[in-house]
């Protein structure tokens, strides 16, 4: 264990009625490191958060805290704040008499409780709105006050269980920097909860990626997104073209009826293996000059790019491809990837391809859910 | 528009049975035998003062008890799965679809001298004790009757607490007995304010009660008004004057309960 580990989870099982929601997890979570978990609903990630937070018992395992074992400590007397998914304001007290709420229990002296909340609702822009009622304020602004009413207690960690979640997408960009911006300028450990893979990407020191109570990777941001471990995280962190390949030796892979160049190794010759290519780094040429060509089926206006369906003459593959110039449906293009563009991962089993699409398609129910929130 | 023709018919059965009897206990309150102006029925009134002064007393005792036993059991039902919440509240409802009558002589035949709790505390040598006629006896049956009333506002309100807010009390470092003080009790002030109404109303009016449980020795005001119109001392308009007092009463009281709903809040609830 490293001296500045503040968090360690070891062999953490949960289960609930017989089913088992976290399996044997460990994790170290370090000071002043912001990190995410990030997964489908139902990974576990929101009951990783609360086991930390006192809330769940796990059914094995141990909870470190600096050090010490904190299995059997109360929520109450646990150094973390929790910052709730719907928020959890107190409806019966002003925004100031929320914020004060933690001091108040924790019996701090007047002019220092004063001083305290002075300046955490400066920090988190909400001066002058001292006396207002919660349920008079913006999902927005409710969300400040859940997050300064959890700061101003000074915890060494503070947990966010998906807090952006109800917030519309421009809100919740500025939320993210800011959030961000809080936790550098305090130097306090965030462990974050999110289902949003950009949020995860945008915000973290460390993701870890988790899925049915197991993780399934922990790595910089950078990391998870450009060496994913395995078809699932890479799915999941963003979209991706997933195909089935053949490691003909290290460094030489065939796919897609071509075989490349790469920069992977260790998996054998001719082992059947995954195929990831992100959508962003086909390179489009003339359709003679490609190591794959084929015809624009369709083409969406994504905003910042255009999202192409590419389909190859003869093949049942279909390329995803995002480029900034549209090519219209019916032209012919081709493709170029680069070494670099190409990762290879170890193959799933079936069972793992089908808990992959189910989970994939649970989330984005969850996502349409949330939509309907915001309305 | 359409509101106000379908609301039509309780206008006018309000207009029947509502304002036109309070209209004639007014007059027969302030008038004699004879129909002419008196206020003398106050004044007589005032000679039951002690009897008012016992049953605001007894109805105090009452709804304090129901009180101290409905609110640890409403959070403790508001806190289960939504199933068993069904269940204890099926529970707590049953007794009152039972007649009231019939529950009140069930009490007079457990607490009477040679009662079945007389004679199974004769078996180990106990009592018997006197407990039919007394004053405990009337809290009792008021308590036993009008609990539910208590539990229901309370369990009703309670069960609107998001369990998440006694997390966020917990995780901002309340004990137990603060996160209840701090969270669970104020934000359950409007149920508390609506069960004492809804006991304290009837334990204070009730008439047969004190009479099947009290033997008549301790006379409420209800039974006091009853008189007035059914027993011996047949004066309706002394009758009229003493309810006119029993009704300044419950709005007293009224007025005082409602003294703990936060008028913000109620904008907030309506918003």
């Amino acid at each position: 264990m490293e001296n500045n580990t503040l968090i360690s989870l070891r062999n953490i099982t949960v289960a609930f009625d017989g089913e088992v929601v976290l399996d044997h997890l460990n994790l170290d979570i370090k000071d002043k490191e912001f990190v995410t978990l990030l997964g489908p609903s139902g990974c576990g990630k929101t009951t990783t958060l609360r086991i930390i937070g006192g809330f769940v018992e796990p059914s094995e395992g141990d909870v470190f805290f600096d050090g010490k074992k904190i299995n059997d400590v109360p929520p109450y007397k646990r150094h973390v704040n929790t910052v709730f998914q719907r928020y959890a304001l107190f409806p019966h007290l002003n925004v100031y008499e929320n914020v004060e709420f933690g001091l108040k229990i924790s019996r701090l002296p007047d002019a220092e409780r004063k001083k305290r909340i002075k300046e955490m609702l400066a920090m988190v822009g909400l001066s002058g709105f001292e006396l207002r009622r919660v349920n008079q304020l913006s999902g927005g602004q409710q969300q400040r006050v859940a997050i300064a009413r959890a700061l101003v207690n000074h915890p060494r960690l503070l947990l966010l269980d998906e807090p952006l979640g109800a917030l519309d997408l421009k809100l919740r960009k500025e939320m993210q920097i800011e959030l961000k911006r809080i936790q550098q300028q305090l130097g306090i450990t965030f462990l974050y909860v999110t289902h949003d893979q950009e949020e995860a990407l945008t915000m973290s020191d460390r993701v870890v990626v988790m899925k049915n109570g197991q993780i399934q990777q922990i790595g910089t941001p950078i990391d998870i997104y450009n060496e994913p471990v395995n078809a699932f995280v890479a799915d999941f962190i963003g979209e991706s073209n997933i195909v089935d390949g053949v490691m003909i030796r290290d460094y030489l892979v065939e796919f897609g009826g071509r075989q490349l160049p790469c920069l992977d190794g260790g998996f054998g010759t001719n082992a059947r293996v995954d195929v990831v290519i992100r959508p962003e780094d086909w390179e489009i040429c003339k359709p003679a000059d490609g190591q794959f060509h084929g015809t624009v089926i369709s083409s969406v206006f994504k905003g910042v790019h255009y999202e192409l369906m590419v389909q190859a003459p003869g093949e049942e593959e279909e390329w995803m491809v995002h480029t900034i110039e549209n090519h219209p449906v019916g032209s012919e293009i081709g493709l170029i990837l680069t070494p670099d563009d190409i990762h290879i991962m170890h193959k799933m089993s079936p069972e793992e391809e089908a808990e992959l699409l189910s989970a994939l398609e649970a989330d984005s129910i969850l996502n349409d859910e949330d939509e309907d929130d915001e309305e | 528009m359409k509101a106000r023709i379908a609301a039509a018919p309780y206008l006018l059965w309000a207009a029947l049975f509502i304002v036109v009897p309070m209209g004639l206990v007014g007059y027969y309150a302030l008038t004699d035998m004879n129909g002419g102006f008196t206020l003398d029925n106050f004044v007589q009134g005032m000679r039951f003062a002690p009897v008012i002064g016992s049953s605001v007393w007894l109805a105090i005792i009452a709804t304090a008890l129901c009180l101290a036993i409905a609110y640890p059991l409403a959070y403790l039902i508001s806190r289960k799965s939504a199933n068993t919440q069904r269940t204890l509240v099926l529970l707590v409802m049953l007794p009152m679809w039972m007649n009231f009558l019939l529950r009140t002589y069930a009490w007079m035949t457990l607490l009477e001298n040679n009662g079945v709790i007389n004679r199974l505390l004769g078996m180990i040598g106990l009592g018997p004790y006197e407990m039919i006629n007394t004053q405990g006896a009337v809290v009792l049956g008021m308590v036993y009757n009008y609990l539910p009333f208590m539990i229901l506002p309370l369990y009703s309100v309670m069960t609107k607490i998001e369990p998440s807010l006694i997390e966020a009390a917990t995780d901002l470092g309340c004990s137990p007995g603060e996160t209840l003080r701090q969270v669970v009790l104020p934000l359950s002030l409007p149920g508390i304010a609506t069960g004492i109404t809804m006991v304290f109303v009837p334990s204070v009016s009730t008439f047969v009660i004190s009479v099947m449980l009290g033997g008549g020795s301790f006379m409420l005001i209800g039974d006091l008004i009853e008189m007035q119109f059914l027993g011996n001392a047949y004066n309706p308009n002394l009758g009229a004057a003493l309810s006119l007092v029993l009704m300044v009463i419950l709005l007293v009281c009224m007025a005082l309960t409602d003294m703990f709903h936060n008028p913000e809040e109620k904008e907030g609830l309506l918003l």
